[in-house]
């Protein structure tokens, strides 16, 4: 291959007017709104039977008796499956050979281990007998105390939080005796509640077995890795099992592993030898499939006379479930963002009757930033300083964890065009001092943003046909991100090709694999390898024109070709040049086609800090007397590297901050603390902002080159949305009402106090 | 959900003839009831549609200037009917403010009228509720109470009625028309939820098989249109219950209040009418002292039944802002965000 044509050098300049930068809308987004989009659930094989979860309504305990005859009895209904009759499985589901394995409830014996666990599926004709045998099992149970909540048990140090992060870490001097010493102190306690799943799409499945074959359709935002798990389980190759998952109703991480219900609605399928349907009801979402976990975080921070920070001290305690580990690593949000000679962060965490929690939209980070944000605010006032300007004093120069310097950092660039988009320059320093025209109480709060660049693997195969046009194949997942979008302008460009010449393929296992699509990571992984495989196939035509003597470019082998609309020209004579079309028929072949892959380069990774940033402004309005919040308007200003697909972009960020909005206003998980069930486990009640909450929002992107993340310079933009727009709104709350409410959601009647306004009567 | 039969009557006789059977229910638009059936909270045998009823979706102005409005009319149709709106503003505000566009499309006057409770423990089958399940306990006692009522609470049973609707009907006299075996009658909307301390699982007095036929306004509420609002509060802008809500309506001379209307909603197990505080309101002048003293009586007798008492608070001060904005004069329309203290501006007090 001819380096000059190693698109990983220099991308930028190989294809003039290129489609990466482009705002296309979605290419699937007439599908969608026209309803021609087929998800999982919309799958209807031949022969096809609904299976329907019942579920624990118990959170610790055993099942003692299920009437499976009531339930058979029930017309339509096929067969009941119970650990009784279960199909065995090749492997243990509560088997953990590594970390990133969560262990599942899949009938293996009578125990319950928190509410919404199924406990038998029902099998049958239609939708309605299914759901009917599901109620006429009666369960019942030897029920054991609940242990629900941050201090129903004993807590206890991780072995490590999030994925493999260290639960506590220490950097620079003493935090203790830093904080002894200073001037400003702050020691704050913040209360997070459990968030749970609610994509609009819950989880589905459609299973057919065709001997040892598996087919299935499921939403998936890592195929490849839930072949392997399913193919682990039933003890068969994971070239046997083919996954279609073309659109996701949102996925938000807890379609990254696949889940215990949707190995059930296979299990199922093999029981009954016929195709099986299982769809997950909106309140089974609230316990098998992850959830986010409660925290209480204590924030310690001490400042110099000036304002800078001598320490921080940040602890968080987390729940986890009974029987598995994920601790959501909240206490690393201080790694990343404030300079501190003294830096402390751990974890302590609970075990508790509840489903594992899992990966949520921005894990560990969201649920860290609202604690450090609110905290940072608290730190500012204390030292007299406007919020902006104490965080400026504090900027970190190079990682605070680490010392690592950033791979690039634009987050000066960003508190600045916030700053001015949003008039933060008019904010009053203190609280309960601004108003509106109506009388209404108005707070300013500000909160940073941050989330970590990752990269896993990816594969991708590029392919240029004869007549020109080019295929690119990679299993992406679209969650609803627009990836079939982003991705397609990246396959466009490798191949220096129009994006209606190109043909992408994705959302299935068949293809190659596209890794995951979590941690932001995806454009950057799965649009690395997308690169490399059109860079790779275009290496291949140059060699074929280079090498051929009929060709215009024989011999350009040393200064190289360059690619644009589908042609190859010398690079020192671009009067010489020759179509796709024309090299392939020449050589007589149909096609040519050629891999890529995308890795993390970890020379670069262990060099650098790598993360994406952004500043949020935010202003709410509080009714004096009533106490009710309002949400006026938000400015987030967000630099994350190259944006692929600015429209995409916008909406990732903006839809990470309304959930910013939900997080300190609106959701939460109510539970029974006797029973430890899920009290609004439906969407009437487990409130997320509607319109009406969220009037006024901008998103922007500042300019961010960055030559060390990945050769596109791709950071990501799915997750970091949610940080700093909680905190900012917490702080907007309190500079309007002078009450700091530590624990969220904030609700009315935590601003009812009499501070806020004279009783009345 | 179980089997169940269902029939679609042709006339109101054959409806009432078809739910007088025990197990039978009827079925209007279903948005409470289906998800109820959905959720096995309720087991009916037997579905009456009586959602083709004719005759029943009219809403018509009689000759005494009273308004009836048939059991079928739809909530956004009655919100937006012109006329209704104008002569009773707060009543067509409360509408709006409740549920989803798609909801109010949908949902009946009858059937909003008998929505169930949205007490959490009622939703959950496996909790104890005396409601749902009689005699078994209430779970809701102990449990997450945090919106539950404070005002005509029993030991047995501390859950609130969920309308909006069902508020300023109560404020401004609504009469409910009901058809039954034993042919018509008709009463207060107040007196179609039991007293206080009745048997929990008695949602209402209807006997079986009656039917909610129409609701009517007497010429006496729109006495009070120029000056009567909704104000409802809840954390989420919209598409959220009540924590707290209030209907007030004012007839104002020369700045005395000749007569006032004051209902309160999500603070008990029925839309509270507050006639202490209306009469209260009667004769003095319609200033902030006078809500003040309203407001107190509204909720005097008010207990917190769990961790509740901030609605106390809450809810004298919704009635004086409630009652300020009353006398301050009805909007010309229905403001964008309906009942919402964030549309309600005129009414922000400058307490520093
Ligand atoms: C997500 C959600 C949010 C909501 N938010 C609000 C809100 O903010 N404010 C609010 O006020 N409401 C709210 N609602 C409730 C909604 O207003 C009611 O569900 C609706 O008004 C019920 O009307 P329907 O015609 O669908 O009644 P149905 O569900 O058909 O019936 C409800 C009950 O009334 C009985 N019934 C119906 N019609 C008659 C009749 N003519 N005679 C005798 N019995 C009858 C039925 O048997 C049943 O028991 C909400 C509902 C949902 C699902
Ligand atoms: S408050 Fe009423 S509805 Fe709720 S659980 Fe208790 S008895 Fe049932």
């Amino acid at each position: 291959m001819s380096p000059e044509i190693n698109l990983t050098r220099d991308p930028a300049h190989l294809r003039h007017g290129s489609n990466i930068g482009q705002p296309l809308t979605r290419r699937e987004g007439m599908l969608k709104v026209t309803g021609a989009a087929g998800y999982a659930a919309d799958n209807h094989p031949p022969g096809m039977l609904y299976a329907v979860l019942a579920t624990a309504s118990i959170a610790r305990g055993r099942v003692t008796s299920l009437d499976v005859e009531a339930a058979r009895r029930h017309p339509g209904v096929v067969e009941v499956m119970t650990q009784m009759n279960r199909p065995p499985l090749a492997e243990d589901p509560d088997a953990k050979t590594n970390p990133f394995m969560f262990r599942m409830d899949l009938l293996q014996n009578d125990r319950v281990r928190y509410a919404n666990q199924a406990i038998a599926v029902v099998i049958a004709e239609t939708l309605e007998a299914a759901t009917e045998g599901a109620v006429l099992l009666s369960p019942r149970y030897e029920a054991e105390p609940a242990r629900v909540g941050l201090d129903s048990n004993e807590s206890y140090a991780p072995p490590a939080v999030g994925v493999g992060n260290p639960a506590s870490v220490q950097h620079g001097g003493d935090v203790e005796s830093a904080l002894a010493g200073a001037p400003h102190r702050i020691d704050a306690t913040y209360e997070t509640p459990m968030q749970y799943h609610n994509a609009m799409e819950p989880h589905a499945i459609v299973a057919s077995w065709d001997g040892d074959r598996l087919s299935i359709d499921t939403p998936s935002q890592g195929m490849a890795m839930a072949q392997g798990r399913i193919a682990g389980l039933f003890g068969i190759s994971p070239d046997k099992i083919h996954i279609r998952s073309p659109f996701l109703g949102g996925g938000f991480g807890s379609k990254g592993l696949v889940k215990g219900p949707q190995v059930l609605g296979i299990l199922a399928a093999k029981l009954v030898g016929r195709p099986v349907k299982l769809v997950l009801r909106r309140e089974q979402m609230y316990g098998p499939v992850g959830h986010r976990s409660p925290s209480r975080q204590r924030l310690r921070i001490a400042a110099a006379a000036d304002g800078r920070i001598a320490a921080i001290d940040h602890h968080a305690r987390i729940a986890t479930s009974s029987f598995d580990d994920f601790y959501e690593p909240a206490a690393d949000a201080s790694h990343t963002l404030y300079a501190s000679p003294a830096l402390a962060t751990s974890h302590e965490a609970v075990r508790t009757d509840v489903g594992t929690p899992l990966f949520m939209r921005a894990p560990g980070e969201a649920t860290g930033s609202i604690a450090l944000e609110s905290a940072i605010d608290e730190m500012a006032f204390a030292c007299g300083l406007d919020p902006l300007a104490f965080r400026l004093k504090n900027y970190a120069e190079v990682e605070p964890a680490t010392g690592k310097p950033f791979s690039s950092k634009a987050l000066r660039e960003c508190y600045a065009q916030g700053a001015e988009r949003f008039g933060w320059s008019k904010r009053s320093l203190q609280p309960r001092t601004m108003r509106d025209d109506d009388g209404f109480l108005v707070g300013w709060g500000m909160g940073t943003a941050t989330f970590p660049a990752l990269m896993f693997a990816a594969q991708a195969r590029a392919v240029i046909r004869h007549d020109g046009s080019g295929v690119m194949e990679s299993g992406t997942h679209d969650m609803g991100q627009g990836a079939w979008t982003a991705f397609a302008q990246i396959a466009a460009d490798s191949l220096a090709l129009d994006l209606d010449r190109v043909a992408f393929k994705a959302g299935s296992s068949d293809l190659p694999d596209a890794g995951i699509a979590g941690g932001s990571a995806h454009t950057a992984t799965a649009g690395t390898a997308i690169h490399n495989a059109g860079a790779a196939v275009i290496g291949k035509l140059a060699e074929l024109a280079t090498s051929d003597q009929r060709s215009p470019l024989f011999g350009a082998g040393n200064t190289g070709v360059v690619a644009r609309n589908g042609r190859l020209f010398r690079r020192d004579d671009e009067s010489r040049g020759e179509s796709y079309a024309d090299i392939l028929t020449r050589a007589g072949l149909a096609e040519i086609d050629a891999q890529g892959s995308g890795t993390m380069d970890p020379a670069a990774q262990s060099n650098y800090a790598m993360h994406a940033h952004g500043a949020v402004f935010a202003e709410v309005k509080v009714d004096p007397d009533l106490g009710q919040v309002r949400v006026s308007r938000m400015v987030g200003v967000f630099a994350a590297g190259r944006v692929i697909n600015p429209r995409m972009v916008r909406s990732q960020l903006l839809g990470g901050m309304i959930w910013g909005v939900s997080f300190t206003l609106h959701e939460q998980a109510i539970i029974d603390h006797r029973s430890g069930r899920i009290m609004n486990a439906n969407l009437s009640e487990y409130h997320v902002p509607v319109n009406a909450d969220v009037p006024r929002m901008e998103a922007f992107t500042v300019d961010e080159l960055d030559p060390h993340v990945n050769p596109l310079g791709i950071k990501g933009v799915g997750e970091i949305g949610i940080t700093g727009s909680a905190g900012a709104v917490a702080n907007a709350v309190w500079h309007a009402t002078g009450v700091r409410v530590r624990r969220f959601p904030i609700r009315i009647d935590d601003l009812l106090t009499s501070e806020v306004a004279g009783r009345v009567g | 959900m179980n089997r169940f039969d269902y029939v679609r009557p042709a006339d109101t006789a054959e409806a009432v003839a078809a739910a007088s059977e025990p197990g039978a229910a009827y079925l209007a638009a279903g948005t409470n009831l289906l998800d109820l059936m959905k959720g096995n909270i309720v087991r009916p045998t037997r579905l009456v549609d009586v959602s083709r009823l004719p005759g029943l979706d009219r809403i018509e102005w009689q000759a005494d200037g009273s308004l009836r409005i048939g059991a079928l009319v739809r909530n956004a149709d009655l919100a937006h009917d012109a006329a209704f709106a104008k002569s009773c503003p707060a009543i067509a505000e409360a509408l709006l403010s409740g549920a989803s566009a798609q909801l109010r499309n949908a949902a009946t006057v009858g059937g909003n009228l008998l929505q169930r409770t949205r007490c959490s423990y009622f939703y959950d089958t496996a909790s104890r509720c005396n409601k749902r399940a009689p005699g078994t306990g209430c779970d809701a006692r102990e449990g997450d109470n945090r919106l539950h009522a404070v005002l005509g609470w029993s030991e047995g049973c501390i859950a609130t009625h969920p309308s909006d609707f069902c508020v300023p009907l109560a404020a401004f006299d609504a009469i409910v028309e009901i058809e039954g075996r034993n042919g018509r009658r008709e009463m207060a909307l107040d007196a179609l939820y039991p007293p206080s301390g009745a048997a929990p699982e008695r949602d209402n007095v209807l006997k079986p098989g009656e039917l909610i036929t129409a609701v009517r306004l007497p010429a006496s509420a729109s006495a009070f249109a120029g000056h009567s609002r909704y104000l409802k509060v809840r954390e989420r802008t919209s598409y959220a219950f009540a924590l707290v809500s209030a209907a007030a309506g004012l007839a104002i001379e020369n700045g005395t209040i000749r007569e006032a209307r004051l209902a309160l909603g999500g603070v008990a197990p029925k839309p509270w009418r507050a006639r202490a505080a209306e009469q209260a309101l009667a004769g003095a002048h319609a200033d902030e002292t006078a809500f003040r003293r309203a407001a107190a009586a509204a909720l005097d007798g008010a207990k917190p039944s769990g961790d509740n008492a901030f609605k106390i608070e809450l809810a004298q001060r919704i009635v004086v802002r409630a009652l300020t904005l009353a006398a301050q004069g009805t909007p010309d329309r229905v403001p964008a965000l309906p009942a919402s203290p964030f549309s309600s501006v005129a009414g922000v007090r400058h307490v520093a």
